[in-house]
């Protein structure tokens, strides 16, 4: 079998010609002929476009987002560089360039970012738009972020997904044939494990992903939150001190004690160090046991959130493009963007990452690389369940500020260093409603 | 010659007077006007001007500029991308009424003073012992330094290893002689975190001390210990009354800089803890990046960055009129 082929009969051919099909009979709006053409417009000579992109945990995303860049500025007659810089130094360089109102033309966002960058970003409505009549509508989590006041900021780009991570012959040799699918359930199993010395693991430290997965997951399927839809705080509920006392008990019968001390890459070096059972990630320690510890990658699997009486939910940081108010190549940045989104170029792009990114629509979960892989099917499907810094209420700056202060993270922290959980919810509910003042 | 060719138009101005300098005067010759430069230079206040000007540019454009708008964004509502509006001192009275700034408030006086005594006990130490005679003594003094040499975020990041919850040497080490039976979290533990934080930064900053003190040492009389000793003074009080006294000035400059880096400090924090566990970590710099850059709010970053200026201000004053005195 070609290694494009899908193992149910829906090939990466017959894919794109969907695809192709797809994209010539809706386009509406913009220029249509160049997406029909698949290829961008020429514009003047000496017409420069200056990205700003991440350092992807895929080394092959990186390698594949440049050539197509260069496609671009060949197809289009313009110099187009890409700056790559750690996920870390985003947030300083996004703040210079809109103070001094001088740099990339095209940002990289993550999570609610448009929403503390307003200002300074372009609407790019017209893009989102075509692209949602062409793939269909965008998941809740990706518009949510993107939209501002009612337009449209970022276009959305892809979500990385945590899901968790387990070890498949460990769960069976615990009575636990497959991932439990409740929080209840997966404490069971948990304890099992922890007394065969085989823990799960998760982080409660500050860095920036893995403590936030837990926390406001099942902050949420426990039907709690920090403000409720109309950003009054909630925090103080019954339904977050069952949240607080089942993380407890859950840390105690089967975590990993290092969690506190973790930060995001913690959990990857201990699963594949064989000390913990099972944590949530996104695909790189599946990836990098492929490539490294093949036995390990053979004995793991991925699975969802489990439910709590709530529901199932994930806290989903999903990525954006912004295009620059100040810069003076909007009209290259917008044909980049809509040129980019279209479908024989993401396809490519999402092919390079083998499955770390989700594409923004539901459109995407159809693409033949998830049958090629069976293991990383649930890794599409979490976008759904996906939820914001905030939720129910808007991704705000009030909601970014509570999220830099790490206040649910540091609630459940502090509960399991000893707090009560009763006043580990007032702290919460106290340092929120100075947050959301 | 040049001067001949200037004197008299000079001398003929001057015999008009100011206002019968004539509309068109005839231009200066190039060389005429560096000898004129020249005789101006040659006056005292106008050359101490130019000399000091390219130093007084320097310090406007990277030291008062940045200092004046940070004093304007702590008092200000300034967000990313919004224009700032003057609210006094409100982001202050935030500041006074959170907790996790108080928090990182107690952690800075803690970490600066804890760490800035052991680095000056530990850097007298090692100063002493390098100031003597020994073989490899000039192996041994470079290599002194190499902690303080090497980038910060490096050497912090082979810390955060020997630190790891899981694979940390020194647990390998401690379990390995039986001195623990269970994994220390050395960073899982508020106050735990707050010692390791403050021993990185002792590593690090010990060099700089031992080698500033050196230095110092190295210009005290060798004849006064020999006439201390003479008097019967024993090694503790040769270094009390003797070595300390002539060491104090380049002492308490070493202090004082050492005081404003370590109040300051942020990346060793950062790539450690973020601040973490449950916020037991933070110091100003690091709660003031989170909610400058992360969370977009510029004024109160800055307000947080400067709550202490005040009193570094009086540290500083307080040193230097100290060290002046005693000059």
């Amino acid at each position: 079998m070609a290694p494009d082929e899908g193992a149910g009969g829906f090939n990466r051919r017959v894919f794109l010609k969907v695809a192709s099909a797809a994209t010539g009979a809706a386009v509406v709006g913009g220029i249509p002929g160049i997406v029909a053409a698949q290829k961008p417009p020429s514009f003047p000579k000496g017409t420069k476009l200056n990205i700003l992109e991440w350092v992807s945990f895929v080394p092959a995303s990186d390698v594949e987002f440049k050539r197509l860049v260069t496609e671009f500025g060949k197809l289009a007659g313009v110099d187009v560089t890409v700056d790559l810089i750690n996920m870390n130094d985003l947030n300083p360089r996004i703040a210079s360039a809109i103070e001094t109102k001088s740099g990339p033309d095209i940002i990289m966002m993550i999570n609610n970012w448009p929403h503390l960058y307003a200002d300074g970003l372009v609407d790019v409505d017209d893009i989102v738009e075509e692209i949602g009549k062409r793939d269909g509508a965008f998941y809740d989590i990706n518009r949510k972020i993107n939209i501002v006041d009612g337009r449209w900021k970022g276009v959305p780009f892809s979500n990385g997904n945590g899901v968790w991570n387990y070890r498949e012959d460990w769960f069976k040799e615990v009575g636990a044939n497959k991932f439990p699918d409740t929080w209840d359930e997966l404490r069971k199993v948990g304890t099992a494990l922890k007394k065969k010395n085989l823990p799960i693991g998760q982080a409660f430290g500050h860095s920036l992903g893995d403590p936030n997965s837990w926390a406001y997951a099942v902050t949420w399927s426990f039907g709690a939150a920090e403000v409720d839809d109309k950003g009054k705080v909630v925090i103080n509920s019954k339904e977050t001190i069952e949240a607080i006392k089942f993380t407890v008990a859950f840390w105690k019968d089967c975590l990993d004690e290092g969690g506190l001390a973790w930060d995001d890459s913690s959990n990857n070096r201990a699963f594949l160090a064989g000390t913990i059972s099972a944590t949530i990630n996104g695909a790189s320690i599946y990836f990098v046991a492929k490539r490294q510890f093949p036995e390990i990658a053979k004995a793991m699997n991925h699975a969802h959130m489990p439910r709590g009486s709530a529901g199932r939910f994930y806290y989903v940081g999903g990525q954006e493009h912004t295009i620059m108010k100040y810069s003076k190549n909007q009209q290259v940045a917008k044909e980049f963007l809509r040129w980019f989104m279209d479908r024989p170029q993401y396809e490519k792009y999402m092919t390079a990452n083998d499955g770390y990114v989700v594409g923004p629509t539901p459109y995407w979960e159809k693409h033949p690389l998830w049958e090629k892989d069976p293991k990383l099917v649930t890794f599409k499907e979490a976008s759904k369940y996906g939820r914001w810094t905030g939720y129910p209420g808007p991704p705000s700056r009030k909601a970014s500020e509570a999220l830099v202060k790490y206040i649910l993270v540091d609630m459940y922290a502090q509960s399991i260093k000893g707090m009560k959980p009763e006043d580990a919810a007032k702290w919460a509910e106290s340092e929120l409603r100075k947050a959301y003042a | 010659m040049a001067d001949q060719r200037i004197e008299p138009v000079l001398a003929e101005s001057a015999s008009r007077g100011a206002s019968a300098i004539p509309a068109a005067a005839p231009p200066i010759p190039a060389r005429g006007r560096a000898v004129r430069i020249g005789q101006l230079l040659e006056r005292e206040h106008v050359l101490a001007c130019v000399l000091l000007a390219p130093t007084l540019l320097i310090l406007t454009l990277f030291i008062a500029y940045p200092f004046l708008l940070g004093i304007w964004l702590a008092v200000s509502d300034k967000v990313v991308g919004r224009p700032g509006n003057f609210i006094g001192l409100e982001n202050f009275r935030v500041n006074l009424n959170d907790t996790i700034f108080l928090r990182a408030f107690q952690n800075t006086f803690v970490y600066t003073f804890i760490a800035t005594i052991l680095k000056l006990t530990l850097g007298m130490l090692a100063a002493l012992l390098l100031n003597h005679h020994f073989r490899f003594k000039r192996i041994v003094r470079a290599s002194m330094l190499l902690p303080w040499i090497v980038p910060t975020v490096l050497s912090t990041l082979a810390w955060q290893w020997m630190f790891d919850a899981t694979f940390s040497v020194f647990n390998w080490v401690l379990m390995n002689v039986g001195l623990i039976s269970k994994r220390i979290l050395w960073l899982g533990d508020g106050t735990l975190a707050m010692g390791c934080l403050i021993a990185v930064n002792v590593w690090r900053g010990t060099p700089f001390f031992a080698i500033t003190l050196l230095a110092g040492l190295q210009t005290v009389n060798p004849d006064l210990h020999e006439a201390a000793e003479i008097d019967g003074a024993n090694a503790w009080q040769r270094f009390w009354r003797v070595t300390l006294p002539l060491i104090k000035p380049i002492m308490l400059v070493v202090v004082l800089f050492s005081m404003i880096a370590t109040f300051a400090d942020f990346q060793l924090i950062y790539v450690l803890t973020r601040g973490g566990p449950y916020s037991s970590t933070h110091v100003f710099g690091t709660y003031a990046y989170e909610l400058a850059m992360r969370a977009a709010k510029l004024g109160q970053g800055a307000s947080i960055s400067l709550f202490l200026f005040p009193f570094l201000l009086v540290v500083i004053v307080f040193q230097l009129w100290y060290i002046r005195r005693s000059d």
